[in-house]
């Protein structure tokens, strides 16, 4: 699914990455623990939480994941969206609960990270 | 495990501060950048870059800081992580999943959630732990190349 089409479907605002809108992603995951997004996570994934501290975007980084989007109305300070956009990231946040967000996008055709992947 | 010393390899090290949470993360950002311009796999990177973050993490919340170092080979890369203390008391249960001893703050962002080892292990082919109560703690971990 087309980052564009993510944030349509969400009503998310872009804080960084507006050039990257068009690229794709095959999975999401969503959590507020960096140790298992760390653990489970390959792939072209979106990566929805509400934390917004940098070790999210270095947690993305490390995992070659291009887009997260912040949920509950969270941004996260310039220093963070600075890093991300170094990292040619794209960041979006939408009033959303992680749960509806979820539920929106998957209902929408966005599956989440298979359950093979989280259970190795 | 004897750390190899052969001609051929390329070193690269990074001090990691206790406590250091807002640049946690930057020694292992640096690697993956110096590995992605060697031109080595994807995979490997990827890999590699899991585990010494993770790595860097425990360092910056359980220790009194502590040193990443790489040994960049043509057939496999060595990372070795080594601290100040104070040593983890029972290895058996560290490297349990699910197993901390993280402080509230260290999982308010988003960490402690005892998946650091054992995510290390996963993304090594070798994986070594030494470590003792009261002394520093060292993990050697192995990626082949292949």
């Amino acid at each position: 699914m087309k980052l564009k089409e993510i944030a349509a479907l969400v009503d998310a605002e872009c804080l960084t990455g507006q050039c990257f809108l068009e690229d794709e992603v095959e999975a999401a995951f969503g959590c507020d623990l960096m140790s298992d997004v760390l653990a489970f996570i390959k792939g072209k994934t979106l990566l929805l939480t509400g934390l917004t501290n940098p070790q999210v975007i270095r947690t993305a980084e490390m995992l070659d994941i291009h887009a997260i989007l912040f949920v509950r109305g969270k941004k996260p300070d310039e220093e963070v969206i600075r890093m991300a956009r170094e990292n040619n990231m794209v960041l979006m946040t939408t009033k959303h609960i992680l749960y509806t967000a979820c539920g929106i996008l998957h209902r929408n055709g966005l599956p989440g990270v298979p359950i093979s992947e989280v259970k190795k | 495990m004897e750390k190899k010393e052969r001609s051929e390899s390329l070193k690269l090290e990074y001090e990691v501060l206790k406590d250091d949470f807002a640049r946690a993360g930057e020694a292992s950002s640096n690697i993956k950048k110096v590995l992605r311009q060697l031109g080595i796999d994807a995979q490997i990177i990827r890999r590699v870059a899991i585990a010494t973050y993770e790595a860097e993490i425990n360092i910056v919340i359980h220790s009194e800081g502590g040193k990443i170092t790489l040994y960049i080979y043509p057939d496999c890369i060595q990372i070795i992580a080594k601290d100040a203390g104070p040593g983890i008391e029972n290895i058996e249960l560290a490297m349990k999943e699910g197993y901390s001893t993280a402080s509230h703050k260290v999982r308010e962002l988003g960490f402690g959630a005892g998946m650091g080892l054992p995510n290390m292990k996963k993304c090594s082919d070798e994986f070594y732990i030494d470590s003792k109560k009261g002394d520093s703690t060292t993990v050697t971990m192995v990626i082949y190349m292949n």
